[in-house]
């Protein structure tokens, strides 16, 4: 009895192994992005497998320290990696990406020409990143709590809604809204005692950090906070795919922006699938049914902006002239900020208890 | 015979040897060798996958004594392991007494199963039941608000409360498991003998069965106040705004800025000072018992 049971079990692991191999063989496009970000949507992996037949791989990362060392430690395994702008000359520079051919991208032409220009994706007149949608971290409120939104983002220190209020668990975002919130750039903070200063009269208002897009919904759910830090593509997809009464503020003092877009690394298997992907991904079809089906931040492509219905969110609000004056875009942060900024943030919460 | 006495031990020792060897082969590559990792990683500037140069500092140590902060919070944490443990003593000796002493035969069966029905649970889920009771409008809220006659407001999610509920929830078994098996091997007699020379029952509890019974509590202690003290996702969830630990930056440092060093410093030096406390701890508790 033990021989064949074991020479079964061999066999068995034999084919398991030739089968996992063969489906490597066959086009594979490994993609790393955030969970829940688009290009993990069952609707648009199955369709885009269909129309170019290469099978889609989600990989999924928590943070952009965590996206970076998964390319570092793993090259050659992903073909296409979504990089927020402030990370990708970081990227460049340590030879994690390669530059990408956009003449292999159709819709790369109508990608908005501040995006596709910015310095922060194109070094030495090369593409090293591909524009894919923008957003804001602005603030949302619980439609029950007020009558008409607020426009100041003094409403977060109203004492009205003292326990009511959250804030992301993240150091760089809540010293950029600190700079907002005392008239700074949030790239060049001259002030930073000023912006200790107004977090720390904020703390005592905070009910809790957030640190996802479920724990903000489900507090709105049971009606737990009044306002709150929170980024305009969850704010849509709260009030369309959850119908929560959420709605989002861009307070007049302004918002932060951030930009991401898709690189190819260096050592990527299959450039011509992640060429495809990237293509697919800033296709207007792939982004109007992205944003009525699911809700998403706004494309950077102006044709698929275009194609929303006139008075969506993301065509109408964010793409208002006068939305545009008041936003910051995020550019890239050294290591030694990002520790002091963390270093600020901990004080913060550890003076708070 | 002396010669006869240590070939038999050695035979003995290799003839053990088939069945000790998965148990510390497991205890190298498991504990031993990741251990050793994050102590190598605890003293460079950066680390070697990054791809970055590096350097073999004591930087990362120092950053503990220079900023008041993580002292703080370590204290918080210390404290915050103090009284989980003393309400768990609270809550799990006198059920561990009850079901060894009190209970017989299918009462204690089900009771027992109670008490280790959270260990079949995942912790998370534990966490956000916990979530759904105690918060505002939930269900600790409108269910005393149903029965009592007046209206009272019970918001205890995001605060320091929550986090000590949450966290003596999921340890209390440990305490009642230990205090059991050490209550249970206490021979009744002892007990009637007590009763029979004229104590009172109090007196037979603080001079028998406390005295019996020390060593399960302090091995409940020690298994609950150590992870306790280094414990993240109860008080980061159910802690809010006041919700920030030593854990909880050690935890920070590894997933949201990627230090591992600092992270894996602050690690050792949590772990020296539980072992301090334990060590001197050890000899009072050792009395005790």
């Amino acid at each position: 009895m033990r021989m064949p049971r074991l020479t079964a079990l061999l066999t068995a692991t034999a084919v398991f192994t030739t089968a996992l191999t063969l489906a490597a063989n066959a086009a594979e496009v490994h993609v790393l992005n955030w969970k829940g970000y688009g290009a993990d949507e069952p609707w648009a992996v199955a369709a885009f497998e269909k129309a170019t037949g290469n099978k889609v791989v989600n990989d999924f990362f928590n943070s952009e320290q965590e996206m970076l060392t998964k390319i570092r430690t793993n090259p050659g395994l992903y073909d296409v990696v979504m990089i927020n702008a402030a990370f990708n000359d970081q990227a460049m520079s340590e030879k994690l990406i390669q530059p990408i051919d956009i003449s292999k991208l159709p819709n790369y032409a109508d990608i908005s020409k501040d995006k596709a220009g910015s310095p922060m994706l194109d070094h030495d007149g090369k593409v090293y990143g591909v524009p894919w949608v923008w957003g804001l971290t602005a603030l949302a409120i619980n439609e029950k709590s007020f009558d008409k939104p607020p426009t100041s983002i003094a409403e977060m220190w109203d004492p009205k809604h003292k326990g009511r209020v959250v804030i992301r668990d993240d150091a760089v975002e809540a010293v950029q809204f600190g700079a907002i919130a005392t008239g700074q750039n949030i790239n060049d903070i001259k002030d930073m005692d000023a912006v200790k200063t107004k977090l720390t009269s904020l703390m005592p208002q905070i009910k809790t950090f957030w640190s996802s897009e479920n724990d903000w919904n489900q507090m709105v759910a049971s009606n737990q906070i009044d306002i709150g830090t929170y980024w305009s593509g969850s704010a849509d997809r709260a009030k369309t795919h959850f119908k929560l009464p959420v709605s989002l503020v861009i307070p007049r003092e302004g918002a932060v922006a951030w930009l991401d877009a898709f690189s190819i690394p260096v050592g990527s298997k299959n450039v011509e699938g992640a060429q495809a992907f990237i293509n697919w991904m800033i296709d207007p079809k792939f982004y109007v049914e992205w944003v009525t089906k699911v809700g998403a931040p706004v494309s950077a492509n102006t044709k698929a902006v275009e194609a929303l219905p006139q008075d969506a969110f993301n065509r109408k609000v964010m793409g208002d002239p006068e939305v545009a004056k008041r936003i910051q875009f995020q550019a890239p942060i050294t290591d030694a900020q990002r520790e002091a900024y963390l270093a600020l943030w901990q004080q913060l919460k550890v003076d708070v208890k | 015979m002396a010669v006869r006495g240590a070939v038999a031990s050695r035979s003995g020792l290799r003839s053990a040897l088939p069945l000790l060897a998965p148990a510390y082969l497991w205890l190298t590559v498991a504990i031993f060798l990741p251990l050793s990792a994050m102590v190598f990683f605890s003293f460079m500037t950066d680390l070697p996958l990054s791809g970055k140069p590096w350097a073999f500092t004591l930087g990362n140590y120092a950053a503990f004594f220079s900023q008041g902060l993580y002292l703080t919070l370590l204290l918080a944490s210390l404290r915050l392991g103090l009284e989980v443990t003393l309400w768990c003593v609270v809550i799990g000796y006198p059920a561990a007494y009850v079901l060894a002493k009190v209970l017989r035969g299918r009462s204690r069966e089900a009771i027992f199963l109670l008490v280790i029905l959270p260990f079949w649970s995942n912790g998370l889920v534990r966490i956000f039941s916990w979530a759904m009771v105690l918060r505002e409008g939930g269900i600790l809220d409108t269910a005393l608000n149903a029965v009592l006659p007046f209206r009272i407001n019970i918001d205890l999610m995001y605060s320091y409360p929550a986090v000590i509920i949450g966290l003596v929830h999921s340890y209390v078994p440990y305490m009642v498991l230990t205090c059991y098996l050490t209550l249970q091997a206490i021979d009744d007699s002892l007990i009637e003998a007590g009763r029979s020379l004229g104590a009172s029952r109090l007196q037979v509890l603080k001079r028998v069965i406390i005295p019996l019974s020390m060593p399960g509590l302090v091995a409940g202690a020690a298994l609950i106040f150590v992870p306790v003290v280094g414990s993240f996702m109860e008080p980061r969830i159910l802690g809010g705004r006041t919700g920030t630990f030593y854990g909880t930056v050690i935890e920070d440092q590894f997933v949201a800025v990627f230090n591992w060093p600092l992270g894996a410093a602050l690690s050792f030096i949590l772990l020296a000072v539980v072992l301090v406390i334990l060590a001197v701890a050890s000899p009072v508790l050792r009395r005790a018992a």
